[in-house]
């Protein structure tokens, strides 16, 4: 099979990726669509290791594994204090901070 | 197969910084609380010299380390001694005990008991000093970095401990826990991007070394549109980290959240990490390409420049104000990546290094105005300061002065090598916009002076703490580098182009 395909395949899930960022209002949901672009350029890296016939792509997925897990750690550490003292994990009552 | 030959000597400033704060951590499980603070501000500041000391020693070395994936050069040398000045500034502030800045307890739900509690029985946390360790070691890998997987790795080392350090104010916890959600979601976002970005670039040059990068463009002739995309995506992740706009946005609200000692620090430690990352890669990395990305910088500088300039006119916050002076100073800052010369090298490393010490002054300054509320930042109550304390509205006048370029100040030298590097290489017109932006942003450099010398103080309980050593050592040695490097820069200026050289 043609990997090409498979980068067809990354750029899709790094764009519902993106949209759901721009688009979603829960700040869990809006970070879970940042995992999947994080996801998507994994997938890109691996195939092209796979085109390039070197492992290095390889190498910076499980890279990118371990980053996206200290993400999520501090990620949901500010959002778990956010939804306590607010009771409201939605971004747009995240409005303080303003002109 | 034989092992990898690390170079510990080359990475032992980064090593003692990651090292110190693993201890740092440890201390604050295991250390009885009375103690903490004391161990972990000498450890902190133990560890910051000892790295000073090893980077001196290394100060000549040019070569690449850890098998090609990092390259300690003179560039990164004097990348690497700005980080460490300025995270030391920075932790002196964060080190000061006479007034709160940050939370007792951050996990404490704001107004709760529990606060108030911890409050009280003075069960301050520390974990902000390990925090900023890893913050530094982050900054001095991101500068160094010479592939684009530890490139990525550590503008996350950078980048997460700033996250929660953001949401760490003592005062306005609402406020903060904002700024740490609104910077941890775009900057992951942005995070997002520059990683896609580098799979594209590996795709085309089927390497992930800057090395690789650069042989490949010079082979294919630079034309391949995956080259050309994961270049743009790239560039998207640089410019969100060093503020330029379209990718500003988050920038005046994370400076208002967060505690001003940590926005100090964020805005000199970063800037530096985040534009000596940036050009490392379009001078080395990407030169090849220079007809494709300077056109796009070129508009996205002036684009900066003019959002940080206008927008500051109608702010009514000190610490926004001064956001948007940083939007503005990384839009001048692009300006050295386009001339893509050795004078665009040097006049930037000369830049960060001398707006480093204006800007920590600035924030510092900003610590000492409070009321029984805690810092005073609304600009209309800082109005007469100048008739209450007269130092501490001199100091803050020199530091505007500085920000603003004014000649005798740091800021001009830095400016003047900056605009004069892009006029050598042809590009007058982010020159002229420069300039221009220049002009306007006196305007409210200077309208904040007038409103402190030439108006009559107010009487609203605004008042001008005594702060304790810490604050003022960090006060005073920015005073003297923004004005001793105004005054008589050359040898700063000598000893930066002997070292901004990029191993080859």
């Amino acid at each position: 099979m043609n990997p090409m395909n498979y980068i067809y395949l990354s750029c899709i899930l790094f764009s519902l990726g993106a949209a759901g960022v721009l688009l979603r209002r829960n700040a869990i949901v809006v970070f879970m669509c940042i995992e999947l672009m994080l996801n998507a350029a994994n997938l890109a890296f691996v195939t092209f290791s796979r085109m390039n016939g070197a492992l290095d792509g390889q190498i910076v997925a499980f890279f990118t594994m371990v980053v996206a897990a200290c993400e999520v750690v501090v990620g949901l550490a500010i959002i778990v204090t956010i939804y306590r003292s607010r009771r409201s994990a939605s971004v747009d009552d995240a409005r303080l901070l303003r002109l | 197969m034989n092992a990898p030959n690390i170079e510990y000597g080359m990475l032992g400033p980064i090593l003692i910084i990651l090292g110190a704060a693993l201890i740092g951590v440890l201390i604050e499980a295991f250390v009885s609380r009375k103690y903490r603070y004391v161990l972990q501000v000498g450890t902190s500041f133990a560890a910051v010299a000892l790295a000073f000391l090893q980077l001196f020693l290394i100060r000549h070395t040019s070569s690449k380390a850890a098998v090609g994936s990092m390259s300690i050069d003179g560039a990164a040398i004097v990348l690497q001694g700005s980080v460490l000045i300025f995270g030391f500034l920075g932790l002196l502030l964060i080190a000061e005990r006479g007034f709160q800045s940050f939370t007792a307890q951050a996990a404490a739900i704001p107004g709760s008991n529990e606060e108030q509690k911890a409050l009280v029985s003075g069960l301050q946390q520390t974990e902000v000093f390990p925090l900023t360790l890893f913050a530094i070691s982050g900054a001095m890998l991101f500068p160094a970095a010479n592939d684009l997987l530890t490139l990525f790795v550590s503008l996350e080392v950078l980048s997460l401990p700033l996250y929660l350090m953001a949401g760490l104010s003592q005062r306005r916890r609402l406020l903060s826990q904002e700024a740490a959600l609104k910077y941890f979601l775009l900057g992951a976002f942005a995070s997002a991007f520059f990683l896609f970005g580098s799979a594209f670039i590996y795709g085309q040059a089927g390497s992930t070394t800057f090395d690789g990068i650069r042989k490949s463009i010079v082979e294919s002739g630079g034309s391949d549109q995956f080259l050309l995309v994961g270049l743009a995506l790239l560039t998207v992740g640089l410019l969100f980290k060093v503020s330029a706009a379209p990718f500003h946005a988050w920038t005046p609200d994370v400076y208002q959240g967060s505690p001003t000692p940590i926005t100090a620090f964020m805005a000199a430690v970063t800037k530096v990490a985040a534009f000596g990352a940036a050009i490392r890669i379009y001078y080395f990395a990407v030169g090849g390409l220079v007809w494709s990305w300077r056109p796009i910088l070129i508009a996205i500088s002036i684009a900066t420049m003019a959002i940080g300039t206008v927008i500051a006119i109608a702010q009514k916050d000190v610490k926004r104000v001064l956001a948007y002076s940083a939007i503005a100073h990384s839009g001048f800052l692009l300006t050295g990546i386009i001339a893509l010369s050795k004078d665009g090298l040097n006049a930037t490393l000369i830049y960060l290094f001398t707006y480093g010490f204006t800007t920590i002054g600035t924030f510092a300054i900003l610590t000492l105005v409070r009321d029984s509320g805690g810092e005073v930042s609304d600009l209309n109550r800082w109005v007469g300061l100048g008739k209450r304390s007269p130092l501490v509205a001199a100091t803050f006048t020199l530091f505007l002065l500085g920000l603003a370029g004014i000649p005798l100040t740091s800021g001009f030298v830095g400016k003047f090598a900056i605009f004069s590097a892009a006029y050598k290489s042809g590009n007058i017109s982010v020159v002229v916009a420069g300039v221009l932006a220049s002009a306007i942003a006196a305007f409210f450099y200077i309208r904040i002076i007038v409103m402190m010398y030439f108006s009559d103080p107010v009487e609203d309980g605004t008042s001008v703490v005594i702060p304790s050593k810490v604050t003022v050592a960090a006060i005073a040695i920015c005073a003297v580098a923004t004005l001793v490097m105004g005054i008589y820069p050359q040898p700063v200026i000598s000893a930066i182009n002997s070292l901004a050289f990029f191993a080859g």
